[in-house]
């Protein structure tokens, strides 16, 4: 086993499991492993080896986010030893335990914080068998480069106190974590470990893997989203050398090659006949129908006083529906995965976010005990939600089966904005009235969205080939942020959850708390703009938390803010420009974010530039400030690009917008400036990072073009086209 | 029908035998040479995930038929640096934490380099411009565009 000398004997508790090395490829045995994996286990997420090496094991996976890095630095702090010897496994259901999926900026927020407390139960235990060893107090004693080190001088090594054996400890809650003074590693900017790699050439996507016996796979799926395959047509891709298999199983269509070449000729060859389906709307007809749509669940989010009767007695009383587009995730690399089945096992290599609750579907659709699936994640292209991974890996589970041999498959670009799951269509109905000072009396909003939470989302062979499933929708939670973080006297948020949505939904980066935040911060800078108001004074009028009101008092700072109300006057020529702000505190529970848009908006052409946005963020502490200000820039970047370029196309039978000419994505000229405050709170608990951002940018774009232009765009993307015809309007 | 085709990779001899000479580039380097430091990002030129230099510019290499790089130089991500040799925009990418997943990346190198290569002073605007029709998902641009100006300042 790898040159660790394994022992039974646990050091801190009886039994002791194995701690057991994995490598990447290797055959498992009859059980996957011995490793615990429960959450209360100080085992299930560290071990240290005899030559004092430590591998963290984190159920939380790195999605190009930099948290491996974060988990590092966590693991490295705590325990006192240098980052260069912490190894992190992430993701793997033999050996990780399970944290919950990646999403929702939560991976330090809740995988680092139970990492860290696993770390600080290991190193108060480190101490206690030192002190043992020295005959001293444990008290007396510190930890630095990898050792117990005595007053005296004496130092006993990690790797002689536990090296190679398990910890056999539970997870103690109170175990103290190093205190602000005292850190040396996490609230620093360390370099990311994987960038080296990366930038040579070396790093293992889950797409550079290459298992013995390989072969390679490709969906073929119907032109027509519902449609079924009546009749495969086996002669038409005989001819295409390395061809070993048509697979054609209910509604499953797909094809292996020795080659990967060879498959992708298969797949654009197969000729398949299709039944016909038309199943979708009219996307110009689009809103009309998600106002149709059944309502199976109405969800207060928020309620105070009376709303509608304060409205119905307001001096002036305002309305305004805001909606938001259909967004595919459009990884830069599609999906990727590789099946192997040995022994009546099924391995599983991808990038899925959520390979814990990946196991349970797999096993679920193809019959098998969950026990005899492991699911390893490797990293692809950035996610930014649940995108076709899971799916990739189901394509390649079936061909793998089918063949008997590993599988990879790799979605082509076509099938990656074609079947990713989507971010569902979001409407926004608002009301509100003014007394007669401007202050707002009361305030109604309706979301109109896809009914479920988090869950799973169904699997698309699953679907396509009538294999078990749980039949859920899954959009994320998507109720939060349309309650209101300030002091309305009288206030009803409701979501009216939708029985269906046109496409399969999943949480595509800040679900819900983007659409909601955009509605109800451009609705409130318009009712700024009624009561004449500076946008900033007015929400600080109605904001009492103090951590929120100093996010906003910092951006007018930073962004140079005059105090004035919207729009701004007497702009000649024939591009105009102006700033909007916005603000959120994440869910109305943690992350503070305030920002300020500077945009262009050429009155002639329509075209809307975002040129500058500045940013301040609190959340709470901060592990690795660089990688967070990466994190916010990058959301500011992608949030830009979904609110002024993309939008799903499609027709009566399937997605149209298949590339990247039809479902553009922001390109380097139009990428704005940024310009970031980070606020530190050593002595709070870290929060998430990353998607709050991303709430504030639609908001905060379209109270810029406003400002600028005086016209009010309630509809994401904010295209040349939806100003113009706004223009007119006005 | 097999054919052998036979280049230059990195500096060094090296021959694919492939059924189809219209098979891109892309697949030859991953595949058969084991080079994945060029991905496939969409098959259609529209990304720039899969860039390598061909005879020195900047091409996408799923958009080249293998056949047609019969006889060429071709350099990889691979073969632009090493940890021990980086090329400037290389070491660059490191010092601006220029990399999120990465998988842009080299293409954003790989095109980077060749602006560099033409231009070795470039403005910002020039890097913005070489670089439009390089997609990057997670927000990384102004961290590229900063290590293509850091590359020059330090070349």
């Amino acid at each position: 086993m790898d040159g660790m000398q394994m022992r039974r004997r646990g050091l801190f508790g009886a039994g002791g499991a194995l701690v057991v090395g994995f490598v990447l490829g290797a055959r498992p045995a009859a059980a996957w492993t011995d490793k615990p994996v429960a959450l209360d286990q100080v085992d299930s997420f560290l071990a240290i080896d005899a030559a004092g090496r430590v591998t963290a094991y984190v159920g939380k996976v790195d999605l190009g986010t930099g948290v491996r890095t974060g988990f590092t630095q966590i693991v490295a702090e705590e325990l006192d030893v240098p980052m260069a010897s912490v190894a992190v496994v992430e993701g793997d259901t033999a050996l990780t335990p399970d944290q919950g999926a990646t999403y929702g900026s939560l991976s330090i927020q809740v995988g680092g914080v139970q990492l860290r407390q696993a770390a600080a139960t290991a190193r108060r235990a480190l101490l206690a068998e030192a002190a043992s060893r020295f005959g001293l107090p444990p008290e007396g004693l510190r930890c630095e480069d990898a050792a117990v080190i005595a007053p005296d001088g004496r130092r006993l090594a990690f790797a002689t106190l536990v090296g190679g054996r398990a910890f056999s400890l539970a997870v103690d809650a109170n175990a103290p974590i190093k205190p602000p003074e005292a850190r040396r590693v996490v609230g620093r900017s360390a370099p990311r470990v994987d960038i080296p790699e990366k930038v040579f050439g070396r790093f293992r996507y889950v797409h550079d893997l290459k298992i013995p016996g390989m072969a390679h796979g490709r969906a073929v799926r119907p032109p027509a989203m519902g449609a079924i395959a009546e009749a495969v047509d086996e002669a038409s891709v005989a001819g295409i050398p390395g061809l070993l298999k048509v697979v054609h199983e209910r509604g499953f269509v797909g094809v292996v090659a020795e080659t990967e070449w060879a498959a992708i000729r298969a797949q654009r060859a197969l000729k398949v006949r299709w039944s016909a389906w038309a199943g979708l709307p009219e996307q110009a007809k689009l809103w009309e129908h998600v106002r149709a749509t059944p309502v199976a669940q109405r969800q207060v989010t928020s309620e105070t006083g009376d709303p509608a009767a304060a409205i119905r007695g307001a001096a002036k009383q305002l309305s305004a529906s805001y909606d938001f587009a259909i967004h595919t995730h459009g990884s830069m690399g599609p999906s990727c995965a590789v099946a192997e089945f040995r022994d009546g096992k099924l391995t599983s290599w991808s990038a899925s976010q959520a390979t814990h609750n990946l196991r349970k579907q797999l096993a679920m659709m193809l019959a098998m005990p969950v026990e005899q699936v492991r699911c390893v994640y490797l990293e692809g292209a950035g996610c930014y939600g649940r995108n076709g991974h899971e799916d990739a890996a189901v394509d390649a589970a079936l061909l793998a089966k089918a063949v008997g041999r590993p599988v990879r498959v790799q979605w082509m670009r076509h099938e990656e904005h074609g079947w990713d799951p989507k971010g569902p269509p979001t409407l926004i109905d608002l009301r509100a009235g003014l007394d007669a000072a401007g202050k707002v009396v009361g305030w109604e909003s309706e979301a109109f969205i896809a009914k479920g939470a988090g869950g799973n989302v169904d699997l698309v062979a699953a679907e396509l080939g009538g294999l078990p499933r749980e039949s859920l929708s899954s959009p994320g939670n998507i109720v939060h942020n349309l309650a209101q973080p300030y002091g309305f006297p009288a206030v009803r948020t409701t979501c009216l959850r939708l029985e269906s949505t046109p496409f399969r939904p999943s949480w595509i980066r800040t679900p819900g708390r983007m659409q909601n935040t955009f509605a109800g911060e451009a609705f409130l800078d318009e009712l700024a703009a009624a009561a004449g108001a500076d946008p900033i004074a007015y929400r600080l009028s109605v904001l009492e938390d103090p951590r929120g009101r100093e996010m906003l008092e910092r951006v007018a700072k930073l962004s140079g803010w005059q105090a004035r109300p919207s729009p701004v006057r007497d702009q000649g020529g024939e591009v105009l420009r102006g700033r909007g702000v916005s603000y959120v505190k994440y869910e109305l529970v943690r992350t503070y974010v305030a920002g300020v848009a500077e945009v262009e908006v050429n009155r002639r052409s329509g075209a809307i530039r975002v040129i500058r946005f500045f940013v301040t963020h609190d959340c709470g502490q901060i592990i690795n400030p660089d990688a967070v200000t990466a994190q916010i820039e990058g959301n500011i970047v992608a949030t830009v690009s979904r609110v002024l370029k993309e939008e799903l196309t499609f027709d009566r039978s399937a997605v149209t917008s298949l590339d990247w000419a039809s479902y553009p994505s922001i390109t380097f000229p139009e990428v704005p400036e940024i310009v970031v405050e980070l606020v530190d709170r050593p002595a709070e608990r870290p929060w998430g990072a990353g998607e709050p951002t991303a709430a504030i940018v639609p908001s905060a774009v379209t109270n810029a073009i406003f400002d600028a232009t005086g016209v009010r765009l309630r509809s994401v993307p904010f295209t040349p086209a939806k100003f113009l015809a706004a223009l007119q309007g006005t | 029908m097999s054919q052998t085709v036979t280049m230059t990779v990195n500096g060094r001899a090296a021959s694919v035998t492939v059924d189809d000479p219209e098979m891109p580039l892309l697949y030859a380097l991953r595949n058969d040479l084991g080079l994945t430091g060029p991905h496939f990002g969409c098959g259609l030129g529209q990304c720039g995930a899969c860039t390598v230099h061909l005879d020195g510019a900047a091409t996408r290499s799923c958009q080249l038929p293998v056949g047609a790089a019969e006889g060429r130089q071709v350099t990889t991500l691979e073969g632009l640096g090493t940890p021990e040799r980086p090329h400037p925009l290389q070491a660059a990418f490191i010092a601006e934490q220029a990399v999120q997943c990465g998988y842009c990346a080299n293409g954003m190198i790989m095109q980077g380099a060749a602006l560099l290569a033409a231009t070795p002073k470039p403005s910002a605007e020039q890097v913005k411009e070489a670089l439009v029709a390089n997609i990057c998902r997670c927000g990384t641009q102004p961290r590229v565009v900063r290590a293509v100006l850091r590359a020059a300042a330090n070349a």
